[in-house]
C-alpha cells in the first residue's frame, strides 16, 4: 500500500477543514444578515462583509468533492450515491444561496430583495446543517452491502447522531458568523452582532460538547477523549468566555478552531474507515478498499503541493486587500448594481439636478 | 428506466450548465479587452463599457458556478458504478480544475468585483485577466475528463478496471487539443456574439453610437476569425473522431453501409434506427470523404459493418447511436455555423462601408443572432455525448453499466423534477435579468473631477 493513501486522507481532511473555517462564517453571515441588519441599508452592508469572499470560499467544497472522487473513487461513489436525495437538497440550498449574493442587489424591489434574503437565510442553514449530516453519517453508520453500495432509505440518513452533529455545525457557523460581523461591521450593527454571537454562544458550546461526546463513543476506541477531541471542548469554552469578555478577533479565533477542531475529530476518528457499515463491519469501506493507484495518487500529490500554498496565498492576499470595517452609512444609497456614483464627498450634487434625476442616474 | 432517467438528468443539467460556461469564457476575454483598452487609451467609452458587460458577465458567471457544482457531483449522486471504476483516471482533472483553475476563478471574481478602489490600476486589471485565465484553464481540464471517455488514453486495465499511467497522455489526446480548442472558440464566438446582440439592440434603441458602435466593432473583430476557425476545427474533429470513434460519425452522415467515395447528404427524410434507407435526400458528392478524412476519395466506414466488426470486439449487442440525434445534430451545428459566418461578414462588410451602427436591418439581424451560438453549442454535444453511445467510456463500460446499483426510480424522479423546477426557475430570473442589463442606460461619463478619483467598487 502506498504510503499516498494516508496523505490523501490528511489533504481530504484539511479541505473539508477548510472549507468549514471559511464558508462558516460565510453560512453564519447569511443566518444572520436579516437579524443584523434592520433595513436594507443594515443587510446589504451584512452581506458585503463576505461579498468579495464567499465564491472563493465555497471552492473548498468543491476540490474536497473532487479530491476525493481523484483520490478515493470508490468512497465518492458510495457516499454521494448514498445521500443522493440529501444531495440535491444541498445543491438546491448553495444555489439559491450563491444567487441571493449576486441578484439581490440587482432590482430594486422590497419583494424582490425579501426574496432573496429569505432564500440567503434558509440556504445558509440547510447547507452546513446537511453537510454535517453527511460527513457524521460516514462515522455513525450507514447499511452497506458487501459491493460497497448504500442499500438503505432516506430516512436511513437522518439519524439522531448525524443531525446533532448538523445542528452542532449550523450554530458553530452562526457563532463564527456573529464574531465576523462584530469584526468587520461598526456601530449599531457591531453591538447586534455581539448580542446574537452572546445569544448563541452558550448553546453552541453544549451541542459541541455532547457532539464531541458522541463522537467519541462512535468510535469506540479508547475511554479517554484524544487531544483533538479535548482541544474541541476547550476552544469552545474559550469561545464562550471571549464572547462575554467581548474579546471579537480571539472570540472569532476559538471559534474557528472549534469548527477545525470538530471536523478533524470526525476525520480522526473515522480513520483508517471513511464509511461504516451499520450491516457488517466487514463491509466498512477503508481507505485502502477506495483508494486510487499509486500513480494516480503521486500525479495529484505534486498538484496539491505547488497549488494549494498558492491557493492559500491569493486567498489570504484577498483577506487583506478586503480587511476593512463595513459601515451602514456607506449603504444609505439603493444598490447600483452596473455603475455607483462617485463618491460624493468628492463629486459633489451634479449642477442642475433634482434629487429625483439623481437617484435615476444611481440606479442605472 | 433507471438508465433513462439518469440519462435525462445529466443531459438536462449538462445543457443548462452549458449555456452559461461559454458566456463566461467568451465575455470574460472581451471584458478583460475592454479593460485593458481603458487602462492603455484612457477613454471613457472603453470603461464604461468594461463596467456595462462586466454586469452582465457577472450575472452570468453567477449561475455558471452554481450549476458547476450541480456538474461535479451528478457523478457520484447518479453514477456510482461509474465513478467507481474511472475515478482514479476521470477524477484527476477535475481535482486539478478545482485547485488550478476553479480556485483562481472564483477568488480573483471577488477581486475584480470590489477591488476597483482597493488595488492600483494595472493589479486591478490582472485580476480580470486571472478569471478570464481560470476560466479558460478550467475548460481545459473539463475537456481532458470528457475527451478521455471519448478516447480513452494513458491506462492499462488493471483487474478489469483502467489504471491512470501517463497523465500527460490526457492532454496529448487528439480528442482533447482539437476538441478543446473548438470549446474555446465556440466559447469565443459565443460571447462575441452576445456582446454584438447587446450593442445592436442598444444602437436601435437609441443607446450611445460612439460607445456601442466601439463594442459592436470589437465583438465583430473577433467574431470573423473565432468562427472561421471554430469550422475549420469542427471539420478537423470530425476527422479525429472519425478515426477514433468511426461509429459517431458514421451516425453523423446516417451512413449506414460502407461508402468510397462518399457524398454528403444536405437533407434527407429517413434513413434512422428502424428505416435505414432515406426517401428524398440531397447530396454533394465526395464531401463526405473530404469532411470524414481529408482525402477527395476517403472510405466512410457504414454502421452496419461497424456494428458487426464491435459484436465480434465487445460480445453481442447493439452499437449504433441515435441516428436522427446524431445526423440532425450534425447539421444544426453546421448550418447554423455557415449562417454566423454570412452575419459576421456582413457585419464587417458594414464596418467598412461605416454604415453598422446605422444600419437597421443588420442591427435588427444581430440582434436576434444571439440565440444561434446556444442552439450550436447544444447541438454539438448532442452529437458528441449522444454518438459515444451506448458507451459511456469509448470501449471501456457501457453507459447502462454505468449507473449507481442500488438507485431507487423514486429517488431518480424526485432529483430530476427538482432539478427542472429548480433550473426553470432560475434560468428565467437569469435571463430576464440578463435582458434587463442589456437594455439599461450605459453607466455616465465621469466628470473631470471624478477623473484622478478610483472608480468605485461593485457592491451587492
Amino acid at each position: 500500500m502506498s504510503s499516498f493513501v494516508p496523505f490523501w486522507y490528511i489533504i481530504i481532511t484539511i479541505l473539508w477543514t477548510g472549507f468549514f473555517i471559511l464558508e462558516g462564517f460565510d453560512f453564519g453571515v447569511g443566518m444572520l444578515h436579516s437579524v443584523v441588519g434592520r433595513d436594507d441599508a443594515g443587510r446589504r452592508a451584512a452581506i458585503n462583509t463576505v461579498g468579495p469572499l464567499w465564491d472563493g470560499n465555497e471552492v473548498w467544497l468543491i476540490v474536497a468533492g473532487a479530491a476525493m472522487f481523484a483520490a478515493f473513487p470508490g468512497w465518492y461513489a458510495t457516499m454521494f450515491s448514498a445521500y443522493n436525495l440529501a444531495l440535491v437538497l444541498l445543491l438546491a440550498a448553495l444555489i439559491v444561496r450563491g444567487l441571493a449574493f449576486e441578484y439581490r442587489g440587482k432590482r430594486d424591489a422590497a419583494r424582490w430583495r425579501g426574496t432573496w434574503d429569505m432564500l440567503m437565510t434558509v440556504g445558509s442553514v440547510l447547507a452546513p446543517l446537511l453537510i454535517g449530516v453527511a460527513l457524521a453519517g460516514l462515522l455513525g453508520g450507514l447499511p452497506i452491502n458487501s459491493d460497497q453500495n448504500f442499500t438503505g432509505s432516506f430516512w436511513d440518513l437522518l439519524r439522531p447522531y448525524p443531525l446533532w452533529t448538523g445542528v452542532t455545525l449550523v450554530l458553530l457557523c452562526l457563532l463564527n458568523g456573529a464574531a465576523f460581523l462584530c469584526l468587520k461591521t461598526t456601530d449599531d450593527m457591531r453591538e447586534r452582532s455581539w448580542q446574537a454571537a452572546r445569544r448563541v454562544a452558550p448553546v453552541t458550546a453544549a451541542f459541541v460538547v455532547g457532539f464531541i461526546i458522541w463522537t467519541h463513543v462512535n468510535a469506540g476506541r479508547a475511554f479517554w477523549l484524544n487531544v483533538i477531541e479535548l482541544l474541541a471542548i476547550l476552544a469552545v469554552l474559550a469561545a464562550v468566555w471571549l464572547v462575554y469578555d467581548h474579546r471579537e478577533g480571539f472570540a472569532f479565533a476559538a471559534t474557528a478552531v472549534t469548527i477545525a477542531s470538530c471536523i478533524i475529530s470526525i476525520f480522526a476518528d473515522l480513520y483508517p474507515n471513511v464509511m461504516v457499515s451499520s450491516t457488517n463491519p466487514a463491509y466498512n469501506l477503508t481507505v485502502h478498499n477506495t483508494a486510487s493507484g499509486g500513480y494516480t495518487l503521486k500525479v495529484m500529490t505534486v498538484v496539491v503541493v505547488i497549488f494549494l500554498p498558492l491557493v492559500l496565498l491569493y486567498q489570504a492576499w484577498t483577506y487583506y486587500v478586503f480587511r476593512r470595517r463595513i459601515s451602514v452609512s456607506d449603504f444609505q444609497a439603493p444598490p447600483t448594481a452596473a455603475v455607483p456614483e462617485p463618491r460624493s464627498a468628492v463629486a459633489p450634487e451634479r449642477p442642475g439636478m433634482t434629487p429625483q434625476e439623481e437617484s435615476h442616474v444611481r440606479e442605472s | 428506466m433507471n438508465v433513462d432517467l439518469a440519462r435525462i438528468e445529466f443531459a438536462f443539467v449538462t445543457i443548462n450548465h452549458f449555456f452559461f460556461v461559454p458566456v463566461t469564457i467568451g465575455l470574460g476575454f472581451l471584458t478583460a479587452l475592454l479593460q485593458t483598452a481603458w487602462y492603455r487609451t484612457k477613454q471613457d467609452e472603453y470603461l464604461r463599457l468594461t463596467r456595462f458587460f462586466g454586469t452582465l458577465l457577472v450575472i452570468n458567471v453567477a449561475i455558471g458556478v452554481v450549476t458547476g457544482l450541480v456538474q461535479e457531483f451528478q457523478f457520484g449522486m447518479n453514477w456510482g458504478a461509474y465513478s467507481r471504476l474511472v475515478g482514479n483516471v476521470f477524477g484527476a482533472p477535475l481535482a486539478m480544475e478545482g485547485l488550478a483553475a476553479f480556485f483562481l476563478e472564483s477568488t480573483f471574481l471577488g477581486l475584480w468585483l470590489f477591488g476597483w478602489d482597493r488595488l492600483p490600476k494595472k493589479v486591478h486589471l490582472l485580476t480580470i485577466w486571472a478569471v478570464a485565465l481560470g476560466s479558460v484553464l478550467s475548460g481545459a481540464f473539463i475537456m481532458a475528463a470528457n475527451s478521455w471517455m471519448q478516447h480513452p488514453v494513458g491506462y492499462t486495465m488493471v483487474n478489469g478496471k483502467p489504471q491512470l499511467n501517463n497523465i500527460f497522455a490526457l492532454f496529448t489526446n487528439p480528442v482533447f487539443v482539437w476538441g478543446y480548442a473548438k470549446v474555446l472558440l465556440a466559447a469565443l464566438v459565443t460571447g462575441c456574439m452576445v456582446m454584438l446582440a447587446v450593442s445592436a439592440w442598444q444602437l436601435r434603441h437609441g443607446g450611445d453610437r460612439g460607445v456601442f458602435g466601439r463594442s459592436a466593432r470589437l465583438a465583430l473583430i473577433v467574431l470573423v476569425p473565432a468562427i472561421l476557425f471554430t469550422l475549420l476545427v469542427g471539420d478537423e474533429l470530425g476527422v479525429v473522431e472519425g478515426k477514433y470513434q468511426p461509429m459517431k460519425i458514421a451516425a453523423a452522415e446516417a451512413q449506414w453501409t460502407t461508402c468510397q467515395p462518399c457524398s454528403f447528404s444536405l437533407f434527407q427524410i429517413g434513413g434512422g434506427n428502424n428505416d435505414q434507407t432515406p426517401t428524398e435526400i440531397i447530396a454533394i458528392p465526395h464531401l463526405l470523404s473530404l469532411l470524414a478524412t481529408n482525402h477527395w476519395n476517403g472510405k466512410v466506414e457504414g454502421m452496419t459493418p461497424l456494428n458487426n466488426q464491435y459484436n465480434q470486439q465487445y460480445g453481442p449487442g447493439n452499437y449504433v447511436p441515435n441516428v436522427f440525434i446524431q445526423y440532425w445534430g450534425m447539421r444544426v451545428m453546421a448550418y447554423l455555423g455557415a449562417l454566423t459566418l454570412l452575419i459576421s461578414l456582413w457585419g464587417l462588410w458594414a464596418i467598412r462601408r461605416k454604415t453598422l451602427v446605422i444600419s437597421r436591418v443588420f442591427l435588427w439581424v444581430a440582434t436576434w443572432a444571439a440565440v444561434l451560438p446556444f442552439l450550436m453549442n447544444t447541438a454539438g454535444w448532442f452529437l458528441t455525448e449522444s454518438g459515444r453511445q451506448p458507451w459511456i467510456v469509448q470501449g471501456i463500460m457501457l453507459t447502462k453499466n454505468g449507473i449507481s446499483p442500488t438507485l431507487s426510480t423514486t429517488w431518480l424522479w424526485i432529483s430530476l423534477i427538482a432539478f427542472i423546477v429548480l433550473y426553470g426557475t432560475l434560468g428565467t430570473v437569469d435571463l430576464l435579468l440578463m435582458l434587463k442589463y442589456s437594455r439599461d442606460q450605459l453607466p455616465p461619463p465621469r466628470t473631470p473631477a471624478d477623473e484622478d478619483q478610483p472608480v468605485p467598487a461593485v457592491l451587492y
